[in-house]
């Protein structure tokens, strides 16, 4: 491939966009990428797959320029270049359309765009360029943004086409996106695939960077398959299945589905009434939500984030105000405006949560793990010692839990944050099942989780259900949603719009969650 | 009655230009996401050397440029602590207030032996006021003529400098890249650094125009409003810029009107002392000398709109491990 003179004829398109070459990154003990080889074909779509952790962002960020990489080779257009910052990736015509989009929020589109590609000292000028190249770019790969709106007025599918204009306006030849469909309900990704394949008929190259398989298959040409930082196979799309790449990126087979009896509900144990959220902007975020929960059955919340799920969840376990309605549970009819019970007492009603962020709500990551894994609850009696905390106690159950729920490493001194996200996950879960509520509130319970822990937490989830729990489920994965639940009911603008059984068709699902009035009945 | 309030709106502006330079340092320096809260210590530090040089050599100019040199330095260091060693913002600025407070005294009282304070200036060691043209011609004429000739005219250059300093802050914010990277950084430094812009570098730009601005405003208090510097003479002017500086919701022009109100209110107070108020009888000094402070906490509070600082103000910036 790198003979001479082959920069003749047909054979410049055979020449690899991006070629790395035994590329290393550390990050103190954690080898994030090893030995990592790998060949993008120019005016391809090229996907990356693995589990969180696995290491592909760390590899995209050094192509990026945002790491360097501690040795290794990285070839542009068959050329051997460093690329120390990003401001050299662009000007190797890399763009990159990050996970947490890089936009100002108070700015409009169009400064987001030119920002330091600003073309002059002086914006006045330059600015006036840009907006014609940017109406060119929106004209020639269908990308509509108004270029005056700004970023904190834009839906997410919006501010992730600004990302990608940014790229093209640099000239991007190769653009690089990390878990872009995330945040997108099932018509927004479709329509950004669209965009892809247009990209990738104007000749761009794409690298595609997911833990999504359906993504992989509907769109990508070749497939790359990393875990725990290597490089473990590349295939072509059309040449492999969904199970064959799931079973390189956990390295065993896994249960996509889970394995569940049908459930059994017997009586109501939690009953909503009339709910209304109201958020500190005082819009309504949840708008006169019923619904009951029976025990052994999980009731799944369905909708793309932020449309009231998350207000509902910490409303119900006595985090956030209401501004009306009424909440039945343990025997007690709750007024939630008038006469709110805080977190304390609603554990007291046996409710458990694992909220929908665990570094922000369940854990103090600064903590142990032992110190953890009895948050919420440290005023049991049985933590106590007259006024003291009985350490000793609590360390030798924070190691029941471990054992139990394979909580790894195995150490109630770890410092929280030290975990891995299954295993965090793992330990709120732990602690909030293991006090036996009658009801469980679980939000987002696998995100950023890896396979085999999912497995796990799904599971046990199950169990309890079986158990004769209610659980309360949250999520932004519909699949998730769908595997876990026996009865679905989909959130929109901060109504349930719809319910649903989990065998519902998923473009009809996907259709209410995205609010498309008529289909819901 | 009139010519009352045109001596009050004149000494409004020659109060309220310390407030307005350090209000527009200060304003650099968070719109790039570094809280200073050490404006007052660079301004102290500034007007020190600006009076010692400025009686030493006996030149106003190098006055200034000597307490533009020092607050530089001290904002140099609170860049040193705060961007490249993320430390904590708030520490290092009170570290600098207390370095300036006690530097000031000490070499004060070593070099000159006046108790802190820097000998009177000799001749040309102090900005003098200027006329603007045509004074005399226009001062007979009604309203007009004294609005001319006693509030326009006749302050001294740096005056003119610090009212100068707003529509340019202006335009320098919204209309050259330089300004909107300085917005941008201090809003979201990994959209900058990912842009392929330095983010270190931007913050450094905008800690040393900080330094420059707190050097002016501290040179006009020792050799531009009086003659000589005086042990702690700031007085609490960097804090009230920094008050102005959340009342302006971080906004060139709003910074001008903010510090102008607070100017007003201590040209009142100055103004009404030891005077009764028909039906309300003396007012002490104290309650002016608070009002900016009372005014800002009413804002912070919500009742009067919102201030939103730029959203990664006093976040140091690092690179996130994804």
């Amino acid at each position: 491939m790198n003979k001479p003179n082959m920069s003749q004829g047909l054979d410049t398109s055979t020449q690899p966009a991006i070629e790395l070459r035994k590329i290393n990154k550390s990050f103190g003990p954690v080898h994030a990428n090893k030995d990592i080889d790998l060949l993008v074909k120019k005016g391809s779509i090229h996907g990356i797959i693995g589990e969180n952790g696995a290491g592909k962002s760390t590899l995209m960020s050094i192509l990026y320029g945002f790491y360097t990489a501690d040795d290794g080779d990285i070839l542009v257009d068959g050329k051997t270049v460093t690329i120390p910052d990003s401001k050299t990736a662009i000007s190797l015509g890399i763009g990159m359309v990050h996970q947490h989009f890089m936009l100002v929020d108070n700015f409009s589109v169009l400064e987001n765009v030119v920002l330091g590609a600003e073309g002059g000292a002086s914006l006045s000028g330059g600015l006036g360029r840009a907006k014609s190249e940017l109406q060119r770019l929106e004209d020639e790969y269908e990308l509509k943004v108004d270029p005056d709106a700004l970023i904190e007025d834009l839906p997410v599918g919006l501010q992730q086409r600004v990302e990608i204009l940014k790229a093209l306006f640099r000239g991007a030849e190769i653009l690089i996106l990390d878990e872009p469909t995330g945040v997108l309900t099932p018509s927004e990704a479709d329509h950004l695939f669209k965009i892809l394949d247009v990209l990738k008929n104007q000749g761009k190259t794409i690298l595609l960077i997911t833990h999504k398989l359906r993504e992989i298959m509907a769109i990508t040409d070749t497939v790359s398959v990393m875990r725990r930082g290597e490089m473990v196979a590349t295939r072509k799309t059309s040449e492999t299945s969904m199970s064959e790449l799931a079973e390189l990126m956990v390295g065993r087979s896994v249960l996509l589905n889970v394995d569940k009896k049908p459930a059994e509900p017997k009586e109501r144990v939690l009953e909503v009434n009339n709910l209304s959220v109201v958020d500190s902007r005082g819009v309504k975020v949840v708008k006169d939500v019923s619904f009951n929960v029976r025990a052994g059955e999980i009731v799944g919340i369905a909708g793309v984030s932020g449309n009231g799920q998350s207000e509902l969840l910490e409303t119900i376990a006595g985090i956030r105000r209401a501004d009306q309605g009424t909440l039945w549970i343990d025997g007690d009819e709750i007024d939630l405006r008038a006469k709110p019970l805080d977190p304390a007492e609603m554990r007291e009603k046996s409710l458990g949560h694992v909220p929908e962020d665990r570094h922000r709500m369940g854990l103090v990551t600064k903590f142990a793990e032992y110190e953890n894994s009895i948050l919420g609850y440290h005023t049991d009696a049985i933590y106590s010692k007259g006024p003291l905390l009985d350490i000793a106690k609590i360390k030798q159950l924070a190691e029941v839990e471990i054992e139990k729920y394979d909580i790894r490493p195995p150490s109630p001194l770890l410092k929280t944050a030290n975990f891995s996200g299954g295993n965090q996950q793992k330990i709120v879960l732990a602690r909030e099942i293991e006090r036996d509520p009658t009801v469980l509130l679980v939000g987002q319970p696998t995100r950023g989780v890896d396979i085999g822990a999912i497995e796990f937490i799904h599971k046990r989830i199950v169990e309890l259900r079986d158990a004769g729990k209610g659980i309360l489920l949250v999520s932004v994965e519909l699949d998730e949603i769908r595997s876990l639940a026996d009865r679905i009911l989909v959130m929109f603008d901060g109504k349930i719009v719809g319910e649903r059984t989990p065998d519902a068709d998923e473009g009809e699902l996907g259709l209410l969650m995205a609010g498309v009035e008529g289909e819901a009945k | 009655m009139f010519d009352i309030l045109i001596q009050i709106l004149d000494s409004t502006v020659r109060l309220s230009t310390p407030l307005l330079l350090a209000c527009l340092a200060g304003l650099y320096s968070e719109r790039s996401g570094v809280v200073d809260i050490g404006l007052e210590g660079k301004m102290l530090g500034a007007a020190f050397g600006a009076g010692a040089v400025g009686y030493i050599t006996g030149s106003a100019w190098l006055g200034l440029l000597a307490g533009i040199g020092v607050a530089c330095g001290l904002a140099l260091i609170h860049g040193l602590a705060s961007i490249t060693n993320r430390g904590n913002q708030i520490v290092s600025g009170v570290a600098i207030n207390f370095l300036a407070i006690g530097l000031t005294g000490l070499l004060g009282q070593t070099w000159f032996r006046q108790g802190g304070r820097t000998p009177a200036l000799p001749e040309g060691g102090r900005f003098e006021n200027i006329d603007l043209p045509f004074v005399d011609a226009l001062s007979g004429v009604p309203v007009l003529g004294p609005i001319y000739s006693e509030l326009l005219s006749g302050h001294n250059i740096l005056v003119y400098v610090a009212f100068a300093a707003v529509p340019l802050t202006w335009w320098v914010l919204f209309r050259t890249r330089f300004g909107l990277r300085l917005r941008a950084v201090g809003e979201n430094p990994a959209a900058v650094d990912t842009a392929g812009i330095g983010v270190i570098w931007l913050r450094y730009r905008a800690v040393v125009i900080c330094g420059i601005l707190c050097g002016i405003a501290g040179a006009y208090l020792s050799i531009a409003q009086s003659s000589g510097f005086i042990k702690e003479m700031t007085a609490g002017k960097g804090f009230i810029a920094l008050a102005a500086l959340i009342f302006a919701k971080w906004r060139p022009g709003n910074a001008m009107l903010a510090c102008l109100l607070f100017g007003f209110l201590d040209a009142v107070a100055i103004r009404l002392q030891g005077q009764e108020i028909p039906g309300i009888g003396e007012v002490p000094v104290q309650f002016f000398q608070a009002l900016p402070y009372i005014l800002t906490v009413i804002l912070l509070a919500g009742f009067i709109g919102k201030a939103i600082p730029p959203k990664t103000s006093g976040i140091p910036y690092l690179k996130e491990r994804t």
